[in-house]
C-alpha cells in the first residue's frame, strides 16, 4: 500500500463507498416485497452497480482521471465549520430555535473564517452587527414575510 | 402569436413588482462569486411558496436571466467570473477594464447580454408551442425514453467522466424512489423518518447546490479574497450602442451559438461563451486583438451566454427535460405549484406560461437597464468575505428547506445530500445530473410502470419499449449522446497525455 498514492487512495475508498451503495440498493431492490414496486428500483440498481463496480475497478488499477480528492490542508480549515453546521443543522436549530441556533451559527461561522484580524475590537463590533443584521434579515422574511412557523425558541 | 394577448399580464402590480425584485436581486447575486445561477434560484424558490404560479415563475425567471448577465460585472471588474457561464467574459472585459475602459466593458456586456437574451426568448415563444403540440404524439414508452434521455445527455455532456455522469445519474434515479411507492404503496428504502414521504425535491436541490458552495468556502480557510475592483470612468451609453452596431458579426454569431447550445439539453452557458468567443476570433479580421480588451470578445461571450436562457427552456417547457441545471431547478419550482410542463402548460395554464415567458422579455430589457447602474454596488457585493457568504448562504439553506413543509426532515436531507454531493464533487461527480435523476425519476418510473401495463397487455415488453420510430430515435440519440462523450473523453485524455509527455 506505501506506493499509493495518497489521491488515488482516496479515489479507491470513495468509489467502494459508491459501490457499497450500490450493491446495497441492489440487493435490497431484488429481495423486497412486493416485487411490482421494485421492478424500476431494479432496472435502475441494476445499472447504478455496474457502473459503480467499474469506476471501483478503474480506481483500483489508477486509472481514473477526473477528480481531485481532499488535500490534507483544505480537509482541515473546512472540518471546524463543517462540525459546526452539522450541530447546528441536527440538534441547534431544533434544540435551541432557528433564530437563536442561526444567530449563533452565524457569529461563530464568520468569526472562525474571517480574514480580518481577531484581535481588533473593530472586527468584533462588524461581526456582532453583521450576525445582528441577518438574523433580523431572516426574521422578517421568514417569520413576518413567509409566516412559517420554525421550532420554539429557547429564549423566548 | 398567443402570447400577445398576455403580455398585459406582466405589467400588474405584483408581478412587475417581483420582476424587478428578481432582476435587481439577480443581478447583485449573479455578481458575487461563489453564487450560482443554479444556487441563486434554487435558494430562491421557498419564497415563491406563498405566490402564485405566475408570479413564483416570474421571480425565478428574473433571477435566472439577470444572474446570468450580472456574473459579468465580477467577470469585468474583479477578473472572478460570476458563473461559469461567464469566463468567456473576463478573457477581454477584465482587461478593458484595466485599460480603463471598464464601463464601457459593462455597457457592452449588457447591451448584448440584453439582445442576446431577447433573441433567445423569440425562439422559446416560436419554439415552444409547436414541441408541445408535438409532445402529445408521446405514449408512455416514448416519456420513459426521453426522462432516460434527460439523465444520460445532461449526465454525459455536463461531466468530465461519462461514468461519473451517468453513476450520478442513475443515484438521482435511486434518491427518487426513496419513499412510498405510488401504485402499490409500498416502503423503498425508507431507513429514517425525515425519509417517509420521500425526498423533497426543493430541500434536495438547496442541499445538491448550495452545501457543497458552502464547505468549498469553508476548505478556503481565513483567506483574505481581497480583489481589486477596478475603478470605472464615465462612458456614453449611446456611445457603447454606436460601438456595439460596429460588431454585427460577433453578435451575430454568439446569438447564433447561444441559441443552439441553448436547445442541447445540458450544455450550458459556459460552453456557450466559449464556442461563440472562439467562433468570433477564428472569423475577426482583428483575431490578434482578442485576449487584450478587444470589444468583440465582450460582445459575442455575453450575448451567447443570455440567448442560451430562452432556448434552455424550450425542452423543459415542451417536454418536461431541462436544458440546464438552472432549468431542473425551475422544473421544482413547476410541479410545487401542481403544474407539469408539455402540452397541459400551453392548453389548461395558458396565463401562467405566457405570462412567465413574456416577463422573462420584458426582464431583458430592465436587466440591461438596471444593470448599468447597479453594477458598481454589485461589484462591492462581489467583494464581500467567503466566511460571510458561507454562513449567509448556510442560514438560507436551512430555512428554505425547512419552510417547504414546516419539517425538520426536509432540513436533514438538504443537509446529507449537501454533504454528500460535495465529497461526490471532490472525486468528479456531478450534481447536475443528479438532480435531473431525482425529478424525472417519477415520470421515468410512472410512464415505466405504464407503459410495462399496457406491453403486459399486448406484445409483451421488448416490443412496445424498442421498436417503433419514436422509441428507435430517442434510444439512438441516448446511445449516440453517450458514444460521443466517451470518445471526446478519450480524445481529450489523449491530448493531455501528449501535452504531459511534452512537458
Amino acid at each position: 500500500m506505501s506506493d499509493i498514492s495518497l489521491p488515488r487512495l482516496q479515489h479507491i475508498v470513495a468509489s467502494a463507498l459508491v459501490a457499497l451503495v450500490g450493491g446495497w440498493v441492489t440487493y435490497l431492490s431484488y429481495t423486497q416485497q412486493p416485487s411490482e414496486a421494485f421492478l424500476f428500483p431494479r432496472l435502475i440498481s441494476t445499472v447504478f452497480l455496474v457502473l459503480a463496480l467499474w469506476t471501483f475497478f478503474k480506481a483500483c488499477l489508477g486509472w481514473t482521471k477526473v477528480g481531485v480528492g481532499i488535500s490534507g490542508q483544505a480537509f482541515l480549515r473546512m472540518l471546524p465549520g463543517l462540525a459546526i453546521a452539522v450541530v447546528y443543522v441536527f440538534w441547534a436549530a431544533k434544540g435551541l430555535g432557528f433564530y437563536t441556533a442561526t444567530a449563533i451559527t452565524f457569529f461563530i461561522l464568520f468569526s472562525l473564517y474571517d480574514p480580518a484580524p481577531h484581535n481588533a475590537l473593530r472586527s468584533w463590533i462588524k461581526r456582532i452587527i453583521g450576525t445582528a443584521a441577518f438574523t433580523a434579515v431572516m426574521y422578517a422574511l421568514f417569520a413576518v414575510l413567509l409566516k412559517v412557523y420554525t421550532p420554539r425558541e429557547i429564549f423566548f | 402569436m398567443e402570447f400577445i394577448f398576455y403580455f398585459g399580464d406582466v405589467f400588474t402590480p405584483i408581478n412587475f413588482g417581483l420582476l424587478l425584485i428578481g432582476t435587481i436581486g439577480g443581478l447583485i447575486l449573479g455578481a458575487t462569486p461563489g453564487l450560482s445561477p443554479t444556487m441563486a434560484v434554487a435558494l430562491l424558490i421557498p419564497f415563491t411558496f406563498q405566490l402564485e404560479a405566475t408570479q413564483g415563475l416570474i421571480l425565478l425567471g428574473a433571477a435566472y436571466t439577470s444572474t446570468v448577465a450580472g456574473g459579468a460585472v465580477s467577470a469585468i471588474l474583479l477578473k472572478i467570473p460570476g458563473a461559469p457561464a461567464n469566463i468567456a467574459t473576463t478573457l477581454d472585459g477584465h482587461t478593458m477594464a484595466q485599460n480603463g475602459q471598464g464601463t464601457k466593458a459593462l455597457q457592452l456586456s449588457f447591451l448584448s447580454s440584453a439582445i442576446g437574451g431577447i433573441f433567445g426568448v423569440m425562439l422559446l415563444i416560436f419554439l415552444t408551442p409547436v414541441l408541445a403540440k408535438w409532445a402529445l404524439a408521446f405514449g408512455p414508452s416514448h416519456l420513459f425514453w426521453l426522462a432516460i434521455l434527460g439523465v444520460t445527455v445532461i449526465g454525459t455532456l455536463d461531466s468530465k467522466s461519462v461514468v461519473k455522469g451517468l453513476l450520478s445519474g442513475c443515484i438521482g434515479l435511486w434518491l427518487a424512489t426513496i419513499g412510498f411507492d405510488d401504485i402499490m404503496g409500498a416502503q423503498r428504502f425508507i431507513f429514517h423518518d425525515a425519509l417517509g414521504g420521500g425526498i423533497n425535491i426543493i430541500a434536495a436541490l438547496i442541499g445538491l447546490f448550495a452545501i457543497p458552495q458552502v464547505i468549498s468556502m469553508f476548505a478556503k480557510g481565513r483567506q483574505d479574497e481581497g480583489a481589486e475592483v477596478l475603478e470605472v470612468q464615465k462612458h456614453s451609453i449611446l456611445d457603447a450602442f454606436r460601438e456595439l452596431l460596429r460588431f454585427p458579426r460577433a453578435m451575430g454569431i454568439g446569438m447564433a451559438t447561444g441559441s443552439i447550445i441553448g436547445l442541447i439539453p445540458g450544455v450550458g452557458g459556459q460552453i456557450a461563451g466559449l464556442v461563440a468567443y472562439d467562433q468570433t476570433k477564428k472569423f475577426s479580421p482583428d483575431t490578434e486583438k482578442f485576449g487584450k480588451g478587444h470589444p468583440e470578445g465582450v460582445i459575442a461571450a455575453e450575448a451567447a451566454n443570455n440567448a442560451m436562457v430562452g432556448p434552455s427552456l424550450v425542452p423543459l417547457l415542451t417536454l418536461s427535460i431541462p436544458g440546464s441545471p438552472t432549468a431542473a431547478v425551475l422544473l421544482g419550482g413547476l410541479l410545487i405549484h401542481g403544474i407539469f410542463p408539455g402540452s397541459d402548460l400551453f392548453d389548461n395554464h395558458p396565463d401562467v406560461a405566457w405570462t412567465f415567458i413574456n416577463s422573462m422579455l420584458i426582464g431583458q430589457v430592465l436587466m440591461c437597464l438596471f444593470g448599468l447602474y447597479v453594477a458598481g454596488l454589485a461589484a462591492r457585493v462581489a467583494q464581500v468575505p467567503q466566511s460571510l457568504m458561507a454562513a449567509v448562504v448556510l442560514g438560507l439553506a436551512v430555512f428554505g428547506s425547512y419552510s417547504v413543509q414546516s419539517s425538520m426532515g426536509d432540513v436533514y436531507v438538504m443537509a446529507a445530500l449537501g454533504i454528500m454531493m460535495y465529497f461526490l464533487e471532490r472525486f468528479g461527480f456531478s450534481a447536475a445530473p443528479l438532480v435531473l435523476g431525482l425529478i424525472l425519476g417519477p415520470i421515468a418510473e410512472s410512464n415505466f410502470i405504464q407503459g410495462s401495463m399496457i406491453a403486459n397487455a399486448t406484445d409483451g415488453m421488448v416490443p412496445y419499449f424498442l421498436t417503433g420510430g419514436l422509441n428507435i430515435f430517442l434510444i439512438v440519440v441516448v446511445v449516440v449522446s453517450v458514444a460521443y462523450s466517451g470518445w471526446m473523453e478519450l480524445r481529450s485524455r489523449r491530448f493531455v497525455s501528449k501535452e504531459e509527455l511534452m512537458v
